[in-house]
């Protein structure tokens, strides 16, 4: 099993909790979609190919600031166990790690990765420059993947027309290969029922939504992804700043829910808040998606104030550590382990404990 | 296989009837499937721009054939043809955003509302920087009527401030 935590906070720097309005937005990605010029593109790409595009980027890496010390991960040797752990970690997307059934993991399937930024070799494009940050944070996190943008475009021959942009293997990618979201957590919009108008109002100012995996992933939690649709005809600035500006609106909106939740429901509110917490408190089996369901109630409960007894960075670290492939490397069991919801809930209730523990509040 | 009806392209629909518990089947070309109403999407509807390019079949096939009245060939750097993409919704090589210059300016309005980047610019190591095509004055002119057009006035403003900016104004 590979080591995790040879990454710098074991990549998960994304969830401490800081950065701005961190009790709705988890994370901003930003990642960039770039071509190498003399190879074809990664569905017409030979073996050999592929291999040339992981050795001249991981050689161009070696010399950049941004990816120096860089941790490489050849996906294509690991365990899908293991594949799994760094999608869970969101360092890998499932087409790159794999996971998506049939199709296997790719040859030359690979992840450079230093603190928040990484690099994702032989996906669909021949690299996916990614920044991942904590908190909404688009500006930040634009200028560092831009800044290893540039320090491997110095090096490597990037596919650029002059009409058209930075060239990628689908033209939905074209132009910028710019794609911004931000892991936003809407409990307030869903109890309401605003959010399906909220998510229309989205798309049609030209953003679209995701679930807590990105691209093609399920919507669990009350939590979405949201992103700029088009990578072409605006320049990354006016990407960013319209995603910001529409991301602010919906903060907006989730507030003025919550709110309205608070003045004419709230019994119905904290009964829906304690009742999750307490289960988690108390179950004896639980499975991912209860548990997911479970965080966010609670989630919204200590973003309202009425749950002081365990805070965001604890919720953040269930997240993560309750997902399968960490629940069975942190038990020590395969992912397929049949008691896996059992430990799940044990994990769950000693977690929560020693959190109310540490809080000093009586359990 | 040639289609059924015209006789001239190669058959990629087949089409199944039941009709008065005779079983028929058609073996169509995209363009005459398309004027009978048929939509390929077996193959076409996997990918998000498969699922566009399908409901957009027969302007594809129109722009693919260039002014001159030829018809895109093959990507010469990769071998890629235009129904390649057509099918997977992806191009083999960056050559193959020459090779079909015309069908996918199409494409690319149809996806993104516009064709051309103004982002960044690429300029590789000991190359100079210099401002691209989509920085003339002229380009700019255009860009601003278009935002003024479209009521995007922050936009608008931007595009003015950079027009000033070359001393292009008025």
């Amino acid at each position: 099993m590979i080591d995790l935590s040879l990454l710098p906070d074991g990549g998960m720097a994304w969830l401490d909790a800081s950065g701005p309005a961190t009790h709705l937005v988890l994370s901003t990605r930003v990642r960039l979609a770039r071509n190498l010029a003399n190879h074809p593109f990664a569905p017409r790409a030979s073996l050999e190919d592929r291999e040339t595009i992981y050795r001249d980027v991981l050689a161009a890496a070696r010399e950049t600031v941004s990816l120096r010390n860089a941790l490489s991960f050849r996906l294509d040797r690991m365990e899908r166990v293991d594949r799994q752990l760094l999608h869970e970690r969101h360092l890998v997307s499932k087409e790159l790690a794999g996971l998506e059934e049939p199709s296997a993991v790719r040859p030359g399937a690979a992840l450079l990765v230093q603190d928040r930024v990484g690099v994702m070799l032989n996906e669909e494009d021949h690299l996916r420059m990614q920044g991942l940050r904590s908190g909404f944070a688009l500006e930040e996190t634009y200028q560092e993947v831009d800044r290893l943008d540039f320090e491997l475009g110095q090096r490597l021959p990037f596919a650029f027309h002059p009409e058209f942009g930075y060239l990628t293997s689908c033209p939905t990618n074209v132009g910028t290969g710019l794609r911004a979201s931000v892991l936003i957590h809407l409990p307030g919009l869903v109890l309401t029922k605003e959010i399906s108008k909220v998510l229309q109002g989205l798309a049609q100012v030209g953003l679209t939504f995701r679930g807590l995996y990105g691209e093609g992933s399920e919507l669990v939690g009350n939590f979405f992804q949201l992103s700029n649709q088009t990578t072409l005809g605006k320049s990354e600035k006016e990407l960013l700043d319209h995603l910001g500006k529409m991301v602010r609106q919906v903060i907006e909106y989730e507030e003025q829910a919550r709110q309205v939740l608070l003045r004419d429901a709230r019994t119905i509110i904290e009964d829906k808040v304690w009742r999750a917490y307490g289960l988690l408190r108390n179950a004896r089996t639980l499975s991912f998606e209860e548990t997911m369901s479970l965080l966010s109630g609670v989630r919204l409960g200590v973003g309202l104030g009425l749950v002081d007894r365990c805070g965001l960075y604890a919720l953040n670290k269930l997240l993560v550590h309750t997902q399968p492939a960490h629940l069975a490397a942190g038990e020590g069991v395969r992912p397929d382990e049949p008691d896996l919801n059992v430990r799940r809930a044990r994990y769950v209730r000693a977690l929560l404990e020693d959190e109310a523990a540490r809080r000093g509040q009586t359990p | 296989m040639l289609c059924d009806q015209c006789h001239e392209r190669e058959a990629v629909v087949h089409l199944t009837q039941i009709a008065q518990d005779a079983v028929v089947t058609h073996h169509l070309c995209e363009r005459c499937a398309s004027e009978k109403g048929v939509e390929s999407d077996s193959s076409l509807g996997k990918t998000p721009v498969g699922t566009m390019l399908a409901s957009m079949g027969k302007s594809l096939d129109a722009s693919a054939a260039l002014p001159g009245g030829a018809p895109t060939g093959p990507c010469p750097s990769c071998g890629a043809t235009l129904s390649d993409f057509r099918e997977s919704g992806r191009l083999g090589c960056a050559e193959c955003y020459r090779a079909f210059e015309e069908p996918l300016r199409d494409v690319l309005r149809r996806v993104h509302g516009a064709s051309r980047h103004i982002g960044e610019r690429y300029s590789p190591k000991g190359a100079p920087v210099h401002e691209g095509p989509a920085d003339t004055v002229l380009q700019l002119r255009e860009q601003l009527k278009v935002a003024i057009a479209a009521e995007n006035f922050e936009r608008a403003a931007e595009l003015r401030d950079r027009l000033r900016a070359q001393g292009g104004e008025g």
